[in-house]
């Protein structure tokens, strides 16, 4: 199966909430070494729920699409269920065959989201 | 000239195929591939005379020791060096540049002087020089890019002073591939009294190198970005300035007499390489260099010239495609490129689905790609096995690229 699947280049082409919130509960920065990509991400807290998520960053198509499907799926969620988000799902959430170097391109915007709600918890 | 495809039938990687496809290795300022001749070497080592060095009196130690120090003469005959014992075996070219920092330059800089370093160093001779400078409370000076991506030899003169103790540059920019006036660097380095350390990572295995018409002080290398195994770097030091020099890794074999509380250490260079070293790779790097040799460091530089040339030409055929790169003329053997709206690892993914194998990324560089205002770049770096139809492979890579890419970014 190809890696650049319609799926993946019709978010990275139009990525869903890739900008950052007016006033967001919580910001998080995450780097990329490997690569230079940076991500920042956002969320809006209310009543223990994910109310409105954004993201601003440079990146792969993989990274890019990554946090944009990443963003669909936490709106709306509560904020515990993050702590049960696995890259495994995130990974099946792409539906396309990673090498372990891209997987951590596509893992970055998870590491962020589940950093934010560390953060959150600590504030 | 020599034929590159004879050539390829040498190193047994090349019957690999990547995704299908015959191999396309262009990855070379990273790491080279190896003959069969440094293979057979490392067998033969460990199948015929493997025994610890500088201790035994049994006939293989004997032997490997005859090796491993004939290996040190290889060295220095290969970069021209006075004599052996100017030659030190590491771990490394990294490991080369932090025993110099540590054991040399530490002794010469105090608070308020200062090491000049290029805006086109490796991390590997940035970082160390980071470290001791914040140590001893000196500056670290960069000598800025020239607007043509060449090293800027007025704001280099301008920047030494008797306050510069160390100056430390790349011969050749493992990113844009430019090549520096190392021979002038030290000449003016010289002149206010300073040491001249030179990378050599990136131009010794891709042209003839004679540290005594540098005339710098110091130089450092790894063997296996010239043929050689992984896990071998060198570091030439002028004798006197390594007689100044203290070890920084102490134990075995770097000692003459040891008592309970105190011991002495034997001259350069067996003083800065403590423990067992890494005897078959040092024994097995002489291959590699006589591999070089038979076919000729002239030929080979020439040879990636051309290289570099048609591979500007062709990617250049491609609106806007950008290779960011010096005038050809101060250039090595290594093309760095941006597809627009393209990111690198994404181009390197497709080249690689091509069984094009290519850098992407910083490259281990972080401030100079920062600096040319990109956040990665995409990298091809050429070698004596390298073919005009490596190149050829690379640019379908780089439609199949476009065809990809330039749909969705419509």
């Amino acid at each position: 199966m190809d890696l650049y699947s319609e799926i993946i280049l019709d978010h990275y082409r139009n990525p869903h909430h890739a900008r950052l919130l007016q006033k967001p509960s919580v910001r998080v920065k995450e780097h990329n070494p490997l690569c230079g990509d940076t991500i920042e991400l956002d969320l809006l807290i209310q009543n223990d729920h994910i109310e409105n998520a954004g993201f601003k960053g440079t990146g792969c198509a993989i990274s890019q699409a990554s946090a944009s499907m990443l963003m669909d799926m936490l709106i709306g969620k509560k904020v515990g269920s993050v702590k049960k988000l696995f890259s495994k799902q995130v990974i099946a959430m792409l539906g396309v065959p990673l090498s372990p170097a891209r997987a951590k391109c596509a893992l970055l915007p998870l590491v962020a989201a589940k950093h934010a709600i560390l953060k959150l918890n600590l504030q | 000239m020599f034929d590159q495809k004879k050539i390829k039938k040498e190193f047994p990687i090349f019957s690999r195929k990547i995704n299908g496809k015959p191999l396309v290795y262009l990855d070379n300022a990273s790491t080279t591939q190896k003959p069969e001749c440094v293979l057979d070497a490392l067998t033969n080592y460990y199948s015929s005379h493997n025994a610890n060095i500088h201790r035994g009196i049994h006939q293989l130690s004997e032997e490997s020791t005859v090796a491993y120090e004939a290996a040190r003469k290889r060295v220095a005959r290969f970069i021209h060096a006075r004599k052996s014992d100017e030659i030190i075996f590491t771990k490394n070219c990294t490991d080369a540049i932090n025993l110099v920092a540590k054991g040399f330059a530490s002794q010469i800089i105090g608070k308020g002087d200062e090491i000049i370093i290029s805006a086109f160093e490796h991390h590997s001779n940035l970082v160390p020089w980071q470290e001791l400078t914040k140590a001893k409370k000196a500056g670290l000076k960069v000598v800025p890019l020239a607007k043509d991506l060449t090293f800027d030899m007025n704001a280099y003169k301008r920047m030494l002073s008797t306050r510069t103790k160390m100056v430390c540059m790349t011969a050749q920019s493992n990113v844009l591939g430019t090549v520096l006036p190392i021979k002038k660097i030290v000449q003016e380095a010289h002149k206010v009294g300073a040491y001249v350390l030179v990378d050599g990572a990136q131009s010794v295995g891709h042209g003839k190198t004679n540290v005594q018409s540098l005339g710098c002080d110091f130089f450092a290398f790894s063997a296996h970005k010239m043929l050689g195994p992984t896990g071998v770097g060198v570091l030439y030091g002028r004798y006197d300035l390594l007689e100044k020099m203290v070890p920084v890794i102490f134990g075995g074999d770097m000692v003459t007499i040891v008592e309970q509380h105190s011991a002495q250490y034997q001259r350069p260079p067996y003083r800065f390489e403590a423990g067992t070293p890494n005897i078959a790779d040092v024994i097995a790097f002489v291959a590699a260099l006589d591999y070089l040799e038979k076919i000729g460091l002239d030929a080979i530089h020439a040879h990636e010239q051309k290289l570099t040339t048609y591979a500007r030409t062709r990617f250049s055929e491609y609106s806007g495609v950008n290779i960011v790169a010096p005038p050809l003329e101060y250039s090595g053997g290594i093309v760095s490129f941006i597809v627009p709206s393209v990111h690198p690892h994404d181009v390197a993914t497709v080249f690689n689905q091509e069984g094009v194998a290519i850098r992407s990324g910083l490259h281990c560089a972080e401030p100079l790609v920062r600096s040319l205002g990109v956040d990665a770049l995409c990298r091809m770096s050429f070698y004596l096995y390298t073919t005009q139809e490596d190149i050829d492979r690379a640019v379908r890579a780089l439609q199949k690229t476009r065809q990809i890419f330039c749909r969705a970014k419509t």
